[in-house]
């Protein structure tokens, strides 16, 4: 891959819940100006533009999916470029006709460098790789704000910013060094003088981008750092947010699905006599993988395509079972090839020298996203052109994606992306199945199209949280302190943050690495991705040692953190609000867990009362994002993270058999409710670190929380998930 | 035959099998699109309307079920003078995320006030049995309660 240069590019990136960078890569000299949208807007840069009525209109790149991200970036672009926040408007970024997203090949095409083509599916990858060698240190996703806010709107809004007070000066032939902004307006004390960005956007447009605009001082923030009203939830009250399957189109019909069982199995033969005289059927369609019928609402093409007569060819899978599997990952554990993460001091030799080396084996299932809102996806191919609208966290690598399928060029391709009900990994660009049943049909038809899954087939084709097995060996040394460490682990895919299994802790001797396996599960992101897993690993492993070495838990980890003030900081806080060392009653009792990931630290308390059953009454979570641009928005990530991790931790299981998912629906993966998800109490440290994601933060130390309280309560340690199915006597 | 109901206020007249569930017949066939599909088993809530006041979930019920009946959905929880205290209060706590579960959430949380509007948190907990998947329930929980403790001062 040719060297890129940080000077070629102003680069962000981004996409939540997900992990993967979505980013942008543009050029500054080409980035100038966009042609006017019309008379009266004028593009000041890719971000934003300046409205004669002094509105400002920003567009957002990221995806909605309750994150908040649809107001947060805003705010940063705000922040400053010093405009009024009632005068912002704000648009999701295509909408407005000018395809942001498309700004990623443009930056790479109209570069000194080509895309490479072997990238051009996984754009994500693309931009992990362009970022690294950029040398950003980017590892994964919770990126919004991280990389579209810090690298992109806070430099278009400074950049803006700039430039509308240099036509200013320029119109009053003044010092722009003594002009400044102000809510939507540039002044000059001296001469009294003022205007606002709307009458100055036409001359601020002519007026080159500075490469390095100056940022603002983050003491000096007035819209950051406080709570704002999400734009999105007025809509989200009152049933008129669109989603996807909210489309409605002229002619359009409704498919329903019905996917071969098994990983890769096929159709073999079907029979639709019975259904094709029931009402308001269309069509019956075989496509790869699946039978397809489509009528003139979902409930009829749901309930024919269940009631056709299919015959599935089960394929090369048929015997496949994740019982299996794991037997086949413990065996490759124990004798297959270890790829080495980290080698520190000397492990081995520390771990064959202790008379008595502390040993533990954790597993963790496949784990199904389950998004509220399933699958689907509106198609129309008219005149070899394709029109899509669909929920996803890619726009542009779905777009890809559905170009390939229909064997069109991407400019054939025209994407309408909708806001998603959840998307946690799922709805990216190589996970886009969905998209492409859609495209199939599509293909097939003279009409529009809404293919919708149905929940059974959601929970049975989603790209699952890998399943893993995770062995430790530690010696202690005469303090009890762990000495050497080694932690192998399996790996089907997907481990692409390897830091993600290093200890945060301070051990001389460390051995961490993998064995890598292949299986025919389709595995993907999964909110926190590999911290989802190695979070529990670690922090059960640790709390084992201390239990060992006779330690509190929380003393325990505090000693070997002496060297890292924001991680103590955060603990010791949360050791506060949770009331730590403090008598609970009987079989009840807290465990702490604590991981660092997408740039944040976070602590959480569990408190867990243990009966016949488990019931988590109290989760106390301390996070650390280095600065907080929403604070009510990222409280309420991390409540989402904390029952998002929770219910994984307490029931979430993807089991296989014969080649197919067991599961499926919430009665078999069920999902926490109410009656059962515990208060909740969120605090922040801001320690003006670099800034950290908010996402997928709260989800990796909740598990772990309530294993080590399990075991504080009752000295019984679980070392498999999901809780409900471990024995507690 | 049609079939016909009452739906948020007004006769509506549909003509379709009686086994079809009334999501299907709100949002396919009558384009009314806040009331959503989940898991179409009643499992998860999010198809959730109120019949006759009481709490319903329409993706398991035939629409026969609801002839004569009064449906009222999400798009028919506001009053006619802006949007209701519930809604309100979702706004001013910020209740939704993703979105996706909350029309039936609103539903749900709106019959169960109506039946008892200072229901305190652990009533809210037992008869409130949606899902929602971005885990919005602790800021549920301060809405309804914000509520519930204007209800309760409104009493005294």
């Amino acid at each position: 891959m040719p060297r890129l240069s940080r000077r070629g590019f102003l680069i962000s990136g981004g996409v939540v819940g997900g992990a993967m960078l979505l980013g942008y890569l543009f050029i500054p000299r080409r980035l100038a100006l966009h042609p006017a949208a019309s008379n009266t807007q004028t593009w000041l840069t890719s971000w934003v533009s300046v409205n004669a009525d002094n509105t400002i209109t920003v567009l957002v790149p990221q995806a909605e999916m309750g994150q908040g991200v649809l107001t947060t970036l805003p705010m940063m672009l705000a922040e400053e470029m010093e405009a009024d926040w009632d005068l912002v408007r704000i648009e999701t970024a295509p909408a407005s006709g000018f395809y942001v997203t498309d700004n990623i090949a443009q930056g790479f095409t109209v570069g000194e460098v080509a895309m490479p083509a072997a990238l051009q599916r996984l754009l994500d990858y693309a931009f992990y790789q362009a970022a690294n060698v950029m040398d950003l240190q980017i590892t994964g996703g919770s990126a919004s704000v991280r990389f579209t806010g810090q690298w992109g709107m806070r430099r278009a809004g400074a950049a803006a910013r700039a430039m509308l007070i240099e036509a200013a000066a320029e119109r009053w032939a003044v010092d722009p060094a003594a002009c400044y902004a102000r809510l939507s307006e540039v002044r000059h004390d001296g001469s009294g003088r003022h205007a606002s960005f709307g009458e100055l956007a036409e001359a601020a447009a002519a007026i080159p981008p500075p490469l390095q605009p100056a940022l603002k001082r983050p003491e000096d923030y007035t819209l950051c750092g406080r709570s704002v009203a999400r734009r999105d939830v007025p809509a989200k009250v009152t049933g008129e947010q669109h989603y996807a399957m909210d489309v409605r189109l002229e002619n359009m019909h409704y498919a329903a699905v019905r996917h071969a069982p098994v990983f890769g199995g096929e159709v073999a033969s079907y029979d639709a006599e019975a259904i094709k005289n029931a009402p308001g059927i269309r069509d019956v369609i075989q496509i790869p993988g699946a039978m397809v019928v489509t009528a003139d609402n979902y409930w009829r093409a749901s309930q024919a395509v269940n009631a056709m007569s299919i015959e599935f060819s089960d394929g090369e899978q048929a015997d496949f079972s994740t019982a299996a599997l794991f037997e086949t990952l413990a065996e490759k554990l124990t004798g297959g090839e270890v790829e080495a993460d980290l080698e520190q001091g000397d492990a081995s030799q520390q771990l064959a020298l202790t008379g008595s080396p502390i040993t533990a084996e954790y597993r963790v299932p496949f784990l199904a996203h389950a998004t509220m809102e399933p699958m689907n996806c509106t198609a129309h191919w008219e005149a070899s052109k394709l029109t899509l609208w669909v929920g996803t966290q890619d726009p542009l690598g779905t777009r890809a994606l559905a170009a390939k399928v229909a064997d069109v060029a991407m400019e054939a391709v025209t994407l309408n992306p909708m806001q998603l009900g959840g998307g946690f990994g799922r709805r990216i660009s190589f996970t886009g199945n969905f998209v492409e049943d859609a495209v199939h049909v599509a293909k097939h038809v003279d009409y529009p199209v809404q293919v919708i899954w149905s929940r059974e087939e959601d929970m049975q084709h989603d790209y699952y949280r890998p399943a893993t097995i995770s062995r430790f060996v530690a010696a202690l040394n005469a303090k009890g302190a762990p000495e050497a460490w080694r932690n192998h682990y399996t790996d089907i895919g997907v481990n692409q943050a390897r830091a993600a299994a290093f200890p945060p802790y301070q051990i001389a001797h460390q051995e961490i690495g993998r064995v890598t396996h292949e299986t025919p599960v389709p595995v993907s992101y999964w909110r926190s991705v590999e911290h989802s897993y190695q979070g529990f690993f670690i922090e059960s492993f640790i709390d084992e040692l201390a239990h060992h070495a006779a330690v509190d838990p929380l003393a325990y980890r505090l000693r070997l953190l002496v060297e890292k003030p924001r991680y103590q900081a955060v603990l010791r806080l949360a050791a506060d609000k949770a009331g730590w060392g403090k008598p609970l009653p009987e079989r009840t009792a807290l465990g702490v867990a604590i991981v660092e990931s997408f740039g944040t630290i976070v602590a959480e308390i569990a408190r867990v009362k243990v009966s016949d059953t488990v019931e988590v009454e109290q989760i106390v979570a301390v996070a650390d994002p280095g600065e907080l641009i929403n604070p009510a928005t990222a409280r309420a990530q991390i409540e989402s993270g904390i029952l998002f991790g929770l219910t994984a931790a307490l029931y979430g299981r993807i089991t296989v058999e014969k080649g197919r998912v067991v599961q499926t629906n919430f009665p078999n993966y069920p999902m926490i409710k109410l009656a059962d998800a515990p208060d909740i109490e969120v605090c922040f440290i801001e320690s003006r670190a670099v800034i950290g994601g908010m996402g997928e933060v709260g989800t990796p130390p909740v598990a772990a929380a309530v294993t080590n309280a399990i075991f504080a309560a009752t000295g019984k340690r679980l070392r498999e998930l999901p809780i409900k199915d471990q024995s507690l006597s | 035959m049609a079939i016909t109901f009452i739906l948020n206020g007004r006769e509506t007249a549909v003509d379709v099998e009686p086994e079809m569930p009334l999501l299907w017949v709100l949002r396919d066939v009558l384009n009314l699109t806040g009331t959503k599909f989940a898991c179409g088993i009643g499992a998860c809530g999010a198809c959730t309307v109120q019949l006759n006041g009481q709490a319903a979930r329409s993706c398991v019920l035939p629409v026969s079920a609801v002839t004569g009946a009064e449906v009222t959905t999400i798009e028919g929880l506001a009053e006619y003078d802006g949007l209701n205290p519930l809604q309100l209060a979702w706004i001013e706590h910020q209740v939704p995320q993703c979105g996706y579960c909350q029309s039936g959430l609103l539903m749900a949380v709106s019959a169960l006030l109506n039946k008892n509007p200072a229901a305190d948190t652990e009533e809210l907990r037992q008869a409130v049995t949606n899902i929602c998947r971005c885990g919005s329930y602790e800021a549920v929980k301060r809405a309804v309660q914000s509520l519930t403790e204007k209800a309760e001062a409104a009493d005294a």
